[in-house]
């Protein structure tokens, strides 16, 4: 699978590799500061509202809605996207607050709209990565 | 808050032939641009003893081109890491290390290969780590990209259109009909907008900026030892540097960014007018960083020359054209005479200042603004002669 799989996959690192492991088992987990209580995307090391490097993972419902969108006609790089093409790219705030960028799938470009309710989705493109996805809801 | 409110001035500028194809080193357009910017002051290269530049890995050092040009009395140097947020940062800097007494002429620049080299439109390093793995593998990688994000916000929240973001390529396209150093010089229509192929709704191509190999620099000094230099001077009245809260891990990051209608000028407009005195009302011409259509919506608004939201009406009333109320990037812009990474709209800005325009000049131009950035940080000057 991961020899046909062009695109970009996400090098995990010491900082957000309990959320992509939590993709992994299809669960979308949010960084969640333990000092103030408020979660944070993406997962960075500290809590910007209190300072504080305490936290934990917690599952996030997947539910949320379209803040922005954008649709993709023009392949970059070419051979990597050019089977892709239209491809839709959202903004997806989440019911938790936290902002997101996905691809919106099962949904033809023309039909999004702005506060289209959507949730989680997982798609297994390797061995190790599972990339949240939202469909319609 | 600045306090060097007409203390520091433009003294010269450069600049190389903007194309596609340049043939040449980065070194070599970088040292032309600044030669000719030393040329234009009537100063000497050891009497330069500063440089600001920037780069996004596609540029060469200052030291390279004070060493061939010979300006062996450097003893101030800042090469930023930085975007088209700093294309005006840079002045700034400048400035501030004269007023610092660690230099006396400063040499800005910033020159690339942006067509045949380096390509900064063809998407950012392709691995997708740091914050990377949160948006390359969804596909959204390259600039176009995420500045259509930021302009589908704005049309959802305010009803901004496509023929909206039209006025813009086409009011930047008939000023480039009269410079003729741009490289897009054929005057387009609204159709003609809208017959350009979508690249990344809801932008299509006209809506993006060109890609440029070409260098420009910038020379400053003190306004007192400008005075005795070859050019009239062209004042900094005011400047300023920032952006809103959450600004990312890198330029395209704005995932934590409070509200994509709203860009970083909406930030740093108040510090803006304030270091310079004046506001929006007394600009006789802005050259606003466009490196696509929807961006000079955004700041129009942040910087206060329509309220937020109408920037949309705004430029399709006209207020933007050479004769309107607020001439807009009267050399073509980014989007038509080409993307020096917003450099080229200082040198426009001078030139009409200093009533050099020829056949582009806005009669009577005394206030000039300049803006740099797009996103969620940016930098602007207020420039008088
Ligand atoms: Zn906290």
């Amino acid at each position: 699978m991961e020899n046909t799989y062009l695109k970009p996959l996400p090098v995990p690192d010491p900082d957000s590799e309990p959320f992509w492991q939590g993709c992994k088992r299809h669960r979308l987990l949010l960084r969640r500061c333990t000092d103030c209580g408020r979660l944070r995307y993406p997962p960075g090391p500290v809590c910007a509202h209190c300072g504080s490097r305490a936290g934990e993972w917690r599952e996030a419902s997947g539910r949320g809605r379209v803040y922005s969108w954008i649709v993709v006609r023009h392949p970059v790089p070419q051979e990597v996207f050019a089977a892709e093409v239209p491809y839709v790219v959202a903004l997806i705030e989440l019911e938790e607050g936290v902002r997101l960028a996905s691809n919106l799938v099962g949904c033809p470009p023309e039909a999004v709209a702005a506060d289209m309710p959507v949730a989680v989705t997982f798609e297994d493109v390797s061995e190790t990565i599972s990339l949240p996805k939202f469909r319609p809801a | 808050m600045w306090s060097l409110r007409d203390k520091y001035a433009i003294a010269g500028i450069g600049h190389t032939n903007y194309s596609s194809r340049s043939g040449r080193t980065v070194l070599d357009l970088a040292s032309e641009a600044c030669g000719k910017a030393l040329a234009d002051a009537g100063l000497m290269a050891a009497e330069i003893d500063g440089f600001v530049s920037y780069t996004f890995n596609d540029s060469v050092p200052a030291m390279a081109v004070a060493t061939q040009l010979g300006c062996n009395a450097t003893r101030y140097v800042v090469d930023l890491q930085a975007g088209g947020n700093a294309a005006n940062l840079v002045i700034q800097t400048a400035a501030m290390a004269i007023e610092a007494g660690l230099a006396n002429s400063v040499l800005v620049y910033r020159a690339m290969n942006g067509r045949s080299g380096f390509r900064l439109g063809g998407g950012r390093e392709f691995r997708a780590q740091g914050i990377t793995q949160f948006t390359a593998p969804f596909g959204w990688i390259t600039y176009p990209q995420a500045m259509a994000m930021w302009c589908r916000r704005h049309m959802v929240k305010y009803g901004t259109t496509s023929e909206h973001l039209g006025h813009v390529a086409v009011t930047c396209r008939a000023n480039a009909g009269l410079n003729p150093r741009a490289m897009k010089r054929q005057p387009i229509t609204l159709d003609d907008y809208f017959a350009s192929r979508p690249i990344v709704e809801p932008f299509r191509l006209l809506d993006i900026c060109l890609e440029t190999d070409g260098a420009c620099a910038v020379l400053v000094t003190s306004a007192e030892r400008a005075r005795d230099l070859k050019q009239r001077p062209v004042r900094i009245l005011g400047a300023a540097y920032g952006g809103g809260p959450q600004q990312g891990d890198d330029l395209f990051d704005a995932l934590r960014w409070p509200e994509h209608a709203t860009n970083y000028a909406a930030y740093i407009a108040d510090e803006l007018w304030r270091s310079a005195g004046v506001g929006p009302q007394d600009i006789d011409v802005a050259e606003i960083y466009d490196c696509f259509t929807y961006s000079v919506l955004a700041q129009l608004e942040g910087f206060g020359f329509c309220k937020p939201g109408e920037g949309g009406p705004f430029v399709a009333s006209g207020a933007i054209a050479r004769d309107g109320s607020l001439p807009v990037n009267t050399h073509g812009g980014l989007l038509s005479e080409g993307y020096i990474h917003g450099l080229n709209h200082v040198i426009e800005a001078v030139q009409q200042l200093r009533g050099e325009a020829g056949p582009r000049q806005i009669q009577g131009a005394e206030l000039a603004l300049t803006t740099a950035g797009a996103m969620s940080c940016g930098s602007a000057l207020v420039l008088r002669n």
